[in-house]
């Protein structure tokens, strides 16, 4: 490690991992080098269309984060560019970064496309995958930051032709640049830049489904590859959202989707499984249906519906249930071309019975896997890191981010496999990790923003500019956009009202900058999505343009409009019309309003000692916060205590005890252990807790991790034969060599009990894992032993499967039993006996068994409901805490300073948990790395003529922020503790009070244009 | 199902809900309908607030005289207001209100008070499908105030 420390970091790969580390980084105070080798950032995820489980629109929930991460001043992003040499060690490395020549200027293109209009070079698109064309002077997509083109060299007539001949040929691309921002002898350059430390999140490729020929993919033009599904559905895809085939454009009206193509392969090396394309595959099934004006039949075909996430297994349902998608549990042995010249494909499967059938179908996808990506393989071998067999970064075990090498951590599908929220949680933690490394270096870098001068707009005529988003298709296919904008120009005060394709990418908040100073607009109005997820980037514009943040409002068009109202286009408009007119009526009566700023307490408390309490106490406390630690029970360790080995073969006894060590002689921890919580009170910077031993802890943040409880079967004889024992006690038996175990012969391992069931409707996750570590420790033990595994789908995804792999080649039978012929146990003697209909041979088969594991179910914490009550925090159906966003807010609560982590947000395995603990360390010492909490202002206030002094207003405020000066006769509002409620605005009885933002006169005036 | 007669019968007649969501329940509740796609029928305007005890009883006669068939408000369940006690703020007047209109001779069921969660995205749907069915069932609502210029309500700052 280094001595001399520097405050910034490199961040390689620009998608959605490589912008949250980037942003979380930046706003803690460190200066950020983002490197990224394509020509914008944003990685996979403006190709999706939506995102499971939530069916957001990926670009929507993404484009906030582009522009955030683009307008940053501490992020300095280098497109077209990639590492070329390293030097140094953790703390100060020097990072040689090599920027291939744009041949556009990035300062002067304004991104008006004049470049690419003029070009005649057509080729094909990357970013459509290959289904529509780009030319030579392009953009990767139209929210794209950099907003700028750049000419593909490759392609260019005159790159190709022209320069080294000397001949000026085409050229038409500088012709039409207005901009002059074309200059063809630009040159690859190279640079240095240091930085303290690395993060890493290069991505992956997907797998190249024409390297196996028996799905005709690449022969058979109706046989398409996922992410190719992704760009038909998309609204800003090769048809414009119309779900068609791309070679006939026929309406597909039954199409099949095949799993596993690439993933779970032992034969092409490809032993792991994807984790993502089950969940995938559904979506695209359900959103196929829903997008389609035509009834689409949709068929999955696969070996294991894997949806141990939050949530899935609720989406996998309901696409079987509700949405009518068939699965079918199969082997696909080939697909060829229909013989009839309709271009469809013919699926030959084998059924779990062993039926040979075929179908056919109008369009076939292929659920292709993850791989890792050329440049991810040349990155990790530059920088010399230990990679896994299959090119994947090799993490360090229970670390959740770390490469073999100090200071560099690793994030998203660089380490294998994974989803968006756990790539996000990873991002997160990289950032919290190397925010920890370099702490004493936080802020020596990094620039304030500054803002023009606000403009003084009291007084002046109202002027208000109207945007309507035709989000893609979400909004623009049910609402009629262009009505609603002609609508909104025949309205009082509107001066300007324009439609956007997105009025949250980068393009359109530089138009809306633009217009607010060429039509002198002094309001604004954004009919389009949520104000709770879109507000704060319209505001920061707003601030940009020297404009107040509050001259502003929001109609929500979608998710409460166009998403709920999709069989009535007419009333939607007119709903959309109407909430228009309200924002249009608010906007126009909002006033300037200043932030209030207040002391950020710099302390954080973690709720719960568990490993996830621990590890983000850990990571708070080397980032230099002091940290309250509160454990009710006797002892530190939570339920990892009782755990002998990880997923890894980890110690896990060494494990917790050194982690338990670790925070009890960190000099910023101060442990409470044995003793509960009484009560919360506070918000963002100013919490105050209550201990149950009296004690009053103050603090900014809070983050808790308060874990999960183990089900308690009421099944399966559980509790009347000791024989019968769940997962973590039959660990325990092995640990404590109990003779039930040390001497039994037959094993019997029974999947799923109190998961994924009508009370339980969701997947615990880790236990198909963790029978499988079981089954193989006791079948490795003794190879006689007779070991079998009744499951209803082997959730072993990731590297798991190759355990899976190798249990059904020594020898562990695995027998599958439907959710309506759980298997039955019985005592005939002393024998124990369970029945279970085998999926095979389709008749019953009994097994004597000496050893009966249970995997039950994790469940939610019995605390849950408390913190909820205290913390102001939602739990969901389960008793899990609710995230802001469960795709890319993944540890936040929509309470601002309260963070979670662990099994409390949902089951995950002990590498997760780390992973989301360090995450919401990381999170939460973007908060603690403020001086100050800044809050919008929109309190109460006083008209002093009209008080009474009646005290109505003291007696309902909970926040305790309004008081009766009995000298003055007057009611004084405190703007620090008021919290903007309005119940003393509705309470008054004089009409003296209102509430900024939301004053009487707003609100009866959006009533009279009702 | 009910909801598609509603429908039939809205081609009529298609009440206008004035809806006063709290942001921190109702109004996440009425998100997540929406990225849910939860349908429901396209009758209520929403009037997002900070929370149900911003709402004086003055709105709720303000719409009526406006010529909103019915009122809506939402807050957080009991003990779960994001402002501690909000919510209790909304249920007293609103249980005030109830009677006023019932004085004055407005049917009561043309105003709802519910609690939605930020979590209970379908629980919003069927609150609004309840509210239309309910207000659908009394007509429009010929409002029997005068409007008598603002009411004194937006008096001079």
């Amino acid at each position: 490690m280094s001595q001399n420390k520097i405050g910034s970091v490199l961040i390689v790969g620009a998608g959605i991992a490589g912008i949250q580390a980037a942003l979380d980084l930046a706003e803690s105070g460190y200066l950020v080098h983002l490197v990224e080798e394509s020509s914008a950032i944003g990685g996979t995820m403006p190709m999706l269309d939506k995102t499971f489980p939530t069916n957001d629109c990926s670009m929507c929930i993404l484009s906030p984060k582009l522009v955030e991460c683009g307008r940053h001043l501490n992020v300095r992003t280098y497109t077209n560019s990639q590492v070329v040499r390293t030097e140094g060690e953790a703390g100060n490395f020097k990072v040689i970064i090599k920027q291939k020549a744009r041949y556009i200027d990035l300062e002067k293109c304004t991104g008006c496309g004049a470049c690419a209009e003029a070009c005649p070079v057509k080729v094909d698109d990357e970013f459509n995958q290959g289904l529509g064309k780009r030319k030579a002077a392009f953009k990767q997509y139209s929210q794209a930051f950099p907003n700028a083109y750049g000419i593909d060299e490759q392609n260019c007539l005159y790159q190709t032709r022209g320069k080294a001949k000397g001949k000026d040929i085409c050229l038409k691309c500088v012709k039409a640049c207005q901009a002059g921002a074309i200059d063809h002898h630009m040159e690859d350059k190279e640079f240095e830049v240091e930085v303290g430390s690395m993060i890493l999140n290069p991505g992956f490729k997907i797998f190249d489904a024409a390297s196996l020929d028996y799905y005709g993919y690449g022969k058979i033009k109706s046989v398409i590859t996922s992410l190719e599904f992704e760009r038909l559905l998309s609204a800003s895809g090769p048809f414009d959202g119309h779900l068609v085939r791309p070679f006939d454009k026929k309406e597909p009206q039954k199409i099949a989707w095949i799993q596993c193509v690439g993933s779970r392969n032992a034969k092409i090396g490809n032993n792991y499984c994807s984790g993502v394309c089950c969940m995938y595959a559904i979506k695209e099934a359900v959103i196929a249906k829903e997008h389609s004006h035509i009834p689409v039949d949709t068929t999955i075909f696969y070996m294991d519906m894997r949806t141990p996430g939050k949530d899935f297994e609720k989406y996998y349902n309901n696409a079987k249930n509700q949405q009518g998608v068939n699965f079918i549990r199969s082997r696909v042995y080939e697909v060829t071309e229909a013989k009839d010249d309709s271009g469809d494909a013919v699926i030959r499967y084998s059924t779990e019975d062993g039926q040979i059938l075929t179908d056919q179908f109008d369009l076939v996808v292929l659920s292709v896997g993850l791989e890792p990506g050329d440049s991810s393989k040349e990155l990790a071998k530059l920088l010399d890191l230990k990679v896994n067999k299959y090119g994947f970064a090799e993490l360090e075990p229970l670390s959740g981010v770390n490469t073999s090498k100090e200071g560099i951590f690793a994030a998203g599908a660089f380490s294998g496999p994974r989803d968006i929220p756990e790539t996000v949680m990873q991002a997160s933690a990289a950032a919290g990790s190397a925010s920890a490394l370099l702490a004493e270096e936080r802020g020596t870098l990094v620039s304030e923003k500054e803002y023009p001068p606000e403009m003084d707009v009291a007084g002046d005529i109202i002027r208000t500019g109207v945007f309507i988003c035709h989000c893609g298709v979400n909004i623009g296919s049910v609402v009629n956009v262009p009505s609603v904008v002609e609508y909104a120009k025949t309205l009082p005060t509107v001066a300007y009202a324009t439609d956007k394709i997105y009025a949250c990418s980068q393009d359109a908040q530089a138009s809306i900058k633009a217009l607010i100073s060429e039509q002198k607009l002094n309001r604004i109005v954004v009919s389009s999505c949520s104000p709770r997820t879109h507000e704060p980037l319209f505001q920061e514009t707003l601030k940009e343009a020297g404009l107040n943040a509050h001259l502003f409002d929001m109609a929500n068009i979608r998710d409460q409009c166009s998403w709920v109202h999709m069989n009535q286009p007419e009333q939607a408009t007119e709903k959309a019309k109407d909430l228009t007119k309200l924002a249009i009526v608010r906007a126009s009566m909002q006033q300037q309003t200043q932030p209030i700023f207040m002391d950020m307490n710099h302390a954080a408390m973690v709720i719960g000692g568990g490993v996830a309490g621990m590890t983000s106490a850990l990571s708070l406390a080397d980032q230099g916060y002091e940290v309250h630690l509160v454990e009710k029970d006797s002892a530190l360790g939570g339920v990892a205590r009782r755990f002998s080995t990880g997923f890894r073969g980890e110690d896990m006894k060494a494990f917790v005890a050194e982690l338990i060590e670790k925070v009890s002689n960190h000099a910023n921890i101060k442990l409470h252990v044995g003793v509960g919580i009484k009560d919360v009170g506070g918000f963002l910077g100013n919490f105050t807790t209550t201990l149950e031993n009296g004690e009053q802890i103050a603090h900014g943040v809070a983050l808790l991790t308060i874990g999960g409880q183990e089900y308690k079967p009421n099944e399966y004889l559980y509790g009347q034969d000791e024989r019968v024992m769940t997962q973590i006690e039959m660990d325990e038996a092995i640990y404590n060599h109990d003779p039930k175990v040390e001497g039994a012969k037959n094993f019997v391992f029974i999947q799923c009990v109190g998961s994924r069931t009508v009370e339980n409707p969701y997947c615990s996750r880790t236990c198909c894992t963790k029978s499988v570590k079981l089954a193989l420790k006791m079948k490795k033990k003794n190879p006689a032993a007779n070991v079998f595994v009744l499951y209803r789908d082997m959730r072993t995804y990731s590297y798991f499967e190759e355990d899976y792999e190798e249990a059904r080649r020594i020898g562990i039978i695995f027998v599958r039993y439907s959710e309506n012929a759980k298997p039955v146990v019985s005592k005939e003697g002393d024998t124990l006996l369970v029945t279970v209909n085998d999926h095979v041979l389709d008749r019953p088969i009994e097994i004597e068994t000496d050893v009966l594991c249970l995997a039950a179910a994790i469940k939610a914490p019995a605390d849950g409901k408390k913190l909820s009550k205290w913390f102001k925090i939602p739990l969901n159906a389960e008793g899990f805490f609710l995230e802001a966003h469960m795709k890319l807010r993944p540890v936040d609560f929509s309470t601002d300073g309260v963070f979670m982590a662990g099994i409390a947000h949902s089951p995950k395995n002990m590498e997760e948990v780390i992973a989301q603990a360090k995450a919401a360390a990381g999170r939460a010492g973007v908060a603690l790395s403020k001086d100050q909490v800044e809050s919008a202002g929109l309190n109460a206030f006083v008209n002093k003529r009209k008080c009474t002094a009646c005290g109505t207003c003291e007696a309902v405020c909970s926040a305790k922020a309004i008081t009766v000066d009995q000298v003055n006769r007057v009611a004084v509002v405190n703007d620090a503790l008021c919290k903007g409620c309005g119940a003393c605005a509705s309470s008054c009885r004089c009409g003296a009070l209102s509430l900024r933002g939301c004053t009487n006169e707003q609100i009866v005036e959006m009533l009279n244009s009702l | 199902m009910g909801e598609i007669q509603v429908e039939a019968e809205n081609k009529k007649y298609e009440p206008k809900i004035a809806a006063f969501l709290c942001n921190w329940c109702s109004y996440a509740g009425a998100d997540l309908a929406g990225v849910g796609r939860v349908q429901y029928p396209a009758t209520i305007r929403t009037i997002r607030v900070p929370c149900s005890g911003r709402i004086n009883p003055l709105y709720v006669l303000k719409a009526m005289a406006n010529g909103a068939d019915g009122v809506l408000v939402s807050g957080c369940h009991p003990g779960d207001c994001h402002y501690i006690s909000g919510n209790y703020v909304a249920r007293r007047k609103f249980a005030l209100i109830k009677s006023l209109l019932n004085h004055v001779g407005l049917e009561e069921d043309r105003i709802s008070f519910s609690w939605v969660s930020a979590a209970e995205g379908i629980r919003f749907a069927e609150v609004v499908k309840g509210v239309t069915e309910r207000v659908s069932a009394l007509g429009p609502n010929n409002g029997i105030f005068k409007v008598v210029d603002d009411g004194g309500a937006a008096a001079d700052e």
